[in-house]
């Protein structure tokens, strides 16, 4: 079958709360995020597979020998069936994309749980699906490698800072209505390793960001979509901001500011603005491919830009995610990802 | 001399728009054997309807025809079929011939019907119609005077008792009209046969021994 | 004046209905024989589409288990973790459907039924218990399972679609049967040897694909789609020719009223496209009653013959409703051109001769018959020489054309012998008439020619098919019980279990290439079975004898002929083993080269191979004993214990629904080319009289004359069905030895079935007789007035 379909309905895309709606039965039975939950590790950095949906993603700003940007995304969904915890309950899917100035290369897995073709273990670490996997000791270093017909990677990962608790201490609010998810990033990855894109092995260093996330119902019904912003600055701070878009009302925002030690702070709904400007065309829709971002409260007044607008992600749930480049008040590079167009 | 054809009140119409159109009204005549008559006409007085019903083409509504001590009204179409192959021959204005089969075949067929061919009486009428030359030739290709000539020398390969003859010259030239009608005068004589030729030609009526003039479907006075 | 023209025009069609009835009926009939045989076939070919879409089976590279092994789930993880792109397979029957069992998430191949159903039905489908996805019927015959049946209207016929857990639990097996690798691998794998050295890759094999087999049949039927073509143009040709001819007094007068003739001409072409369309429309729905009919047949003998399904319905295609509207548009178009071409060089007041018309058709004839003969001679030559599918189909081409275009000159000849022979004036007339009337009826003759060619031509081919077929499953299905095993542990506990008085010849094959080709060897145990019950095509003396002491091995004609092998030659069974052919055998449905070896031989070469399924000799009465002993004592599966008698039952079943279809079509061509008689009967009807007048006039019946233009019509009939037995059974040979051999390199051996050719010869005189009994009715009843007409008007 073409997962498609079946991602349609499982997949932890706003794009899709139709589909969620339809499943109705799908989050009875299922544990649902608590606040004041503490994360210990390496447990948490596995799987939870008395959550609905769960994942482990990955994205990179390299740099190559010549100064050329390049971007990666390694990124791992876990989907149950069943509330039941059984490996043979849970559905992999995996993609993976390597974004250079002008080309976008993609490509997606999909597994059963229970064989073994994918799964994720806490100790020692390891994520993966057929031959990707994201492997290491506790997450402090990791190898990370995935690969397509033509092109594919391997880095490896040295984290430089702690890991950072998003939310409120890694419960992260998703609506008014209180749909919430466990969250908690690994924003201080120094990369290096190789991109292998049709043309020849690109040596590359940069640095990574692991988000991990893990909830039931992660969105409200009228939400039909999200933006979602991962930014690294000069000086050394981090930014992670998203805004889920409504069918009516304004957008729900949440932002935590990360200080070059790690410290978040938090901000709630409104704080942080982000505005469409410029659009793309790609794959037949109209996509805001450069943003104004706003955080009043710590003079954040800047230019999101996509490094390769025709960053879309042409898999069973399309969307799009690339590389961007911020430059204004702040200046740095980041990555970007909108569902729901 | 007892009469060959006695002819008695004959009665035909033919169905029409506004229902039976009479064309025959108490037609009579009486005709005797190597005798020839002549029967003349307005076009449409029923000349050659009474031909078609003497000759057992067709069958009057009512009225008798004796032909030879055969009453013809009472034949069914087997024996008025039989009448037309052994006891008259018939020769028509045009399309005499069977168009498939060439002269000599032509001449022969109704003498073969009957089962009297004779091929030196065969011979001898072509010679002396001319038409030696054209024996294996088809009718298509023969002039209109020709195909006469061959329709005269079939029926009278057949040596018939009567010879109806429908206007047998109608069609031809007066120069070839004159030499047919010679002709068969002068064979229908030699066989012995009566002749009743419709016409509505003065000069070839006057060549018949006797003639009835039809005015509206019965013999005038 | 065009709506004064058209008015006149078509007024001839209100006051003449029953020769506006057979227009269109001639229009429809030809349409809807066409349209009917290219909706089966192009049903036909949809589904398989539809079948090799769903499964992709035969384009993409398989990963195969040892023979009698499954692939462990391990395995496939292992490969799935070193980069290999395999998505598993499970496959078995369930009850009568074929049970596919599929990896949702991994499968390369598009899934149609699958990514139409909805939501929850994906849930169901992966869920514990599991779900069937197939269409309502196929659903229906299955036994109760616990799964969820998903009724999918787009999932291929007679297959069940299902998760690889569930098809596992149903067929009671561990691991996957194949594994199918992705179109598009990842750039690096570990090399296959140093993660599953016991697999083996199967390339993409045509043979492998249902659709190269189920063309033995389209051929068939294809056939009848070509033949019925040409019988429908020349239907059509007869139809329009015929609205031509009985409308040439209006046509006349409406020149003589000062209508110009292209004005006229124009109007008389509009007038036939619109009535083209109308009958092409009626033609269509007619078309589509045929095949709605005779498609269950044909679903149920392309079911039975390969395994392809075809559904039993039939949907509407736009493609196949305009091919159909093309033929009615272009068979007119072409028919009206000759007819508009003679209506324009027709002077104003010729009367036009029949005769005349008659010479010109004989001269006419005289070239169609040069024609003919010359492709009949490159049909010998293509036959003999030519080499190709296309060629195939050209020989059959020149030659069905040149048979027709030959007949007018053959059947003219013949008659005028009749003539030169007949004493009597009447049998004399009526040869001579008849030649008279064949340019007449030389279409519709044509047209029956090609009729019952095809009908001998194709029912030879399918019953020397069956003929040589029943043989051929009498020959290799000698043995009583089929019993297959799983495993070489069962295999020995079956044998140790059997009764002494039982003989157990074991059934096993490699596959690999011969002759640098695609083949497989198989095990072939010495036993008077097979001494008993083969035959060869061709053969050493003693083969059996040198076989069993290793001395040679056996090909089929496949492989023989592929390779251009002869008895003698030597083949190359493995690198160490070079053995020279002892004889060569018919394998007729199988799409590969095959070489067989005697049992030691096959041993010693392939250790590896262990035979799992048995060939059981026995007393035929103990057969349902030991059967039911096998099943209950040793715990073999029943599906896998198979009585011979029924298998054979199965097979003929087949070739019934085959000859159904067959005999179906038979009696619609000829049903047509009667009609296509009759139409042509009827023109000339009307213009027959002068030729018939003179003859009544001199002292023939009416009804003797009726009696005759009967007889003519099925004297005709039975000249032209005389020739269409020679042409028919060289269609038939040149379908069996030239295009078969091309197309599947087999060469069927011909058998002649005499009985068939009288029961279509008295058909083809019954149509002729009942195309010819109303002109004839009509003419023993015309009025003498009428007749008599002849020698006065004008005409």
């Amino acid at each position: 079958m073409n997962a498609k379909a079946l991602f349609l309905a499982l997949a932890p895309f706003p794009a899709q709360a139709q589909g969620f709606a339809n499943l109705g039965t799908s989050i009875e039975g299922y544990a649902l995020p608590q606040p004041g939950t503490a994360f210990t590790f390496p447990q948490d950095h596995g799987a939870h597979p008395a959550f609905r949906i769960e994942w482990w993603y990955v994205t990179a700003n390299l740099t190559g020998p010549d100064g050329t940007p390049y971007g990666l995304q390694w990124t791992l969904f876990r989907s149950a069936l069943a509330p039941d915890s059984a490996p043979t309950s849970q559905v992999w899917m995996a993609h993976a994309a390597v974004t250079t100035p002008d080309a976008h290369h993609v490509a997606e897995r999909l597994a059963r749980g229970g064989p073994g073709q994918a799964g994720v273990t806490a100790d020692p670490f390891e994520a993966w699906i057929d031959e990707w996997r994201l492997m290491g000791d506790n997450l402090e270093t990791a190898t990370l490698s995935a690969q397509g017909p033509d092109w594919g990677y391997d880095m490896t990962l040295t984290a430089q800072g702690p890991i950072v608790l998003q939310g409120d201490q890694g419960y992260s609010v998703k609506s008014e209505d209180g749909q919430a998810s466990h969250y908690y990033s690994q924003p201080f990855f120094a990369v290096t390793g190789t991109l292998h894109l049709p043309d020849g092995d690109i040596p590359v260093t940069g640095n990574a960001w692991l988000d991990r996330e893990w909830s039931s119902q992660p969105l409200a019904d009228r939400q039909t979509g999200w933006d979602w912003f991962s930014l690294s600055f000069a000086s050394g701070e981090k930014l992670m901001a998203f805004r889920l878009r409504a069918d009516e009302g304004a957008p729900f925002t949440a932002a935590t500011w990360i200080a070059p030690d790690g410290t978040p702070t938090p901000f709630p709904t409104g704080a942080f603005t982000a505005t469409p400007g410029d659009t793309t065309t790609v794959a037949d829709r109209e996509i805001p491919t450069e943003w104004r971002v706003q955080l009043p409260d710590r003079a954040l007044d800047a230019t999101v830009t996509a490094l390769n607008p025709q960053a879309w992600m042409e898999t069973s749930v399309p969307y799009w995610e690339g590389p961007v480049t911020v430059t204004g008040s702040h200046e740095g590079t980041g990555y970007l990802e909108m569902t729901g167009y | 001399m007892t009469a060959l054809l006695a002819v008695r009140d004959i009665h035909k119409a033919f169905p029409g728009p506004d229902g039976p159109i009479p064309v025959l009204r108490g037609a009579s005549l009486d005709l005797a054997s190597g005798r020839t008559l002549a029967l003349t006409g307005e076009s449409g007085s029923g000349k050659s309807t009474l031909l078609h019903l003497i000759g057992g083409l067709d069958r009057p509504d009512s009225g008798s025809i004796l032909l030879d001590g055969t009453e013809v009204t009472s034949l069914d179409d087997r024996g008025r079929a039989r009448l037309r192959r052994e006891s008259v021959g018939v020769v028509f204005q045009q399309f005499n011939l069977v168009p498939s089969l060439d002269v000599a075949a032509n001449i022969a067929f109704q003498a073969r019907l009957k089962g009297a061919s004779d091929p030196s009486w065969e011979a001898h009428l072509a010679d002396r119609l001319g038409l030696a030359p054209q024996l294996r030739k088809y009718p298509e290709e023969l002039s209109g005077g020709q195909q006469q000539r061959v329709a005269i020398a079939r029926t009278l390969a057949a040596r018939p008792r009567l010879v109806l003859a429908d206007e047998p010259t109608g069609n031809l030239d007066e120069s070839s009209s004159e030499a047919v009608l010679a002709l068969m005068l002068a064979l229908v004589a030699e066989t012995g046969a009566a002749l009743l030729c419709v016409t509505h030609s003065e000069r070839v009526a006057e060549r018949m021994d006797a003639r009835v003039h039809l005015r509206l479907g019965r013999v005038a006075p | 004046m065009t709506r004064a023209g058209l008015h006149a025009l078509l007024s001839h069609w209100r006051r003449h209905p029953l020769q506006l009835f057979t227009l269109l009926a001639g229009l429809a009939l030809a349409t809807a024989l066409w349209s009917g045989v290219q909706a089966i076939n192009t049903e036909a070919r949809a589904s398989y589409a539809q079948a090799a879409d769903t499964l992709g089976e035969g384009r993409l590279t398989r990963l195969l288990p040892p023979e009698g092994a499954t692939i462990p789930e391990a395995t496939w993880v292992a490969l799935r973790r070193a980069g290999w792109l395999a998505s598993p397979l499970v496959e078995g029957r369930l009850g009568p459907a074929r049970l596919l069992g599929i990896d949702p998430l991994t499968t390369p191949v598009q899934t149609g039924p699958i990514e139409e159903a909805d939501t929850a039905d994906l849930q169901a489908f992966l869920a514990p218990q599991g779900a069937l996805l197939g269409r309502e019927d196929t659903l229906a015959a299955l036994p109760d399972t616990g799964a969820t049946p998903i009724p999918s209207p787009d999932a291929a016929p007679g297959t069940v679609l299902t998760d690889i857990t569930t098809a596992q639990r149903l067929l009671g097996l561990d691991g996957f049967t194949s594994l199918l690798l992705a179109p598009d691998q990842p750039r690096r794998q570990t090399p296959l040897a140093q993660v599953a050295p016991t697999l083996r890759l199967q390339p993409p094999d045509q043979s492998t694909d249902p659709a190269a087999l189920t063309d033995s049949f389209h051929l068939n039927i294809t056939a009848f789609g070509l033949l019925s073509f040409a019988v429908g143009l020349f239907i059509v040709h007869g139809a329009v020719g015929l609205a031509f001819e009985q409308r040439r007094p209006t046509v006349r007068t409406l020149r003589a009223l000062g209508m110009p003739l292209r004005a006229l001409i124009a109007l008389m072409a509009l007038e036939l496209a619109l009535l083209a369309l109308l009958a092409g429309a009626l033609g269509l729905l007619l078309g589509y009653l045929i095949a709605a009919a005779l498609l269950p047949d044909v679903a149920g003998t392309l079911r039975g013959l390969y395994g392809a399904e075809v559904a039993g319905t039939l949907t509407f295609r736009p493609l196949w409703a305009l091919s159909g509207l093309a033929i009615a548009l272009a068979g007119t178009a072409v028919a009206a051109a000759s007819a508009l071409r003679r209506l324009a060089t027709t002077p104003l007041l010729a009367g036009g001769t029949r005769r005349a018309g008659a010479r010109w058709a004989a001269r006419r004839a005289r070239t169609q018959g040069l024609v003919g003969a010359a492709l009949l001679l490159l049909s010998l030559a293509l036959g003999l020489w030519g080499g190709g599918l296309v060629g195939g189909f050209a020989t059959l081409g020149t030659l069905m054309i040149g048979g027709a275009l030959l007949l007018p000159l053959l059947l003219d000849r013949v008659l005028a012998l009749g003539q030169h022979l007949a004493r009597n004036p009447l049998p004399q007339w009526i040869w001579a008439d008849a030649r008279s009337e064949l340019p007449g009826l030389s279409l519709a003759l044509m047209a029956l020619l090609l009729a019952m060619a095809a009908n001998v031509g194709v029912s030879t081919m399918v019953s020397s098919f069956r003929q040589t077929f029943t043989g051929f499953l009498d020959q290799r299905l000698a043995p009583e019980l089929y019993v297959g095993v799983s495993t070489p542990a069962q295999a020995e506990a079956l044998l140790a279990a059997l009764p002494g008085t039982v003989r157990a010849l074991p059934i096993a094959s490699v596959d690999r290439p011969l002759a640098g080709l695609p083949a497989e060897v198989q095990i072939l145990r010495d036993d008077p079975t097979y001494r008993e019950n083969w035959r060869f095509l061709s053969a050493a003396p003693d083969p059996w004898d040198q076989l069993a002491a290793g001395q040679g091995v056996l090909v089929n004609e496949q492989l023989a002929r592929r390779a251009g092998l002869a008895v003698g030659d030597p083949l190359a069974v493995t690198d160490a083993l070079t053995l020279p052919i002892l004889g060569i055998y018919g394998d007729y449905g199988n799409a590969v080269g095959q070489a067989i070896l005697t049992e030691p031989l096959f041993r010693d070469a392939f250790p590896e191979v262990v035979p799992l399924s048995f060939g059981l000799r026995l007393p035929p009465a103990d057969v349902p004993a030991l059967a039911e002993s096998l099943t209950t004592d040793l715990g073999l599966d029943p599906a896998r214990v198979v009585n011979q008698s029924n298998l054979k039952a199965i097979s003929l079943g087949i070739f019934e629904r085959t000859f159904a279809v067959t005999a179906a079509l038979n009696v619609l061509t000829l049903a047509v080319a009667g009609f296509a008689l009759l139409m042509s009967l009827l023109t000339l009807a009307s213009i027959r009289l002068p030729q018939l007048a003179p003859v009544w006039a001199l002292g023939t019946r009416r009804a003797t004359l009726g009696r005759l233009e009967l007889l003519r019509a099925v004297g005709l009939s039975a000249l032209t069905a005389l020739a269409a037995l020679p042409l028919g059974l060289a269609l038939a040979w040149v379908l069996l030895a030239v295009v078969n051999v091309e197309a599947f390199g087999w060469r069927l051996p011909m058998f002649l079935f005499p009985l068939d050719w009288l029961r279509l010869l008295a058909l083809a005189l019954l149509a002729a007789a009942l195309a010819a009994l109303w002109p004839a009715i009509r003419l023993a009843r015309v009025p003498p007035s009428l007749l008599l007409k002849v020698f006065s008007d004008e005409r």
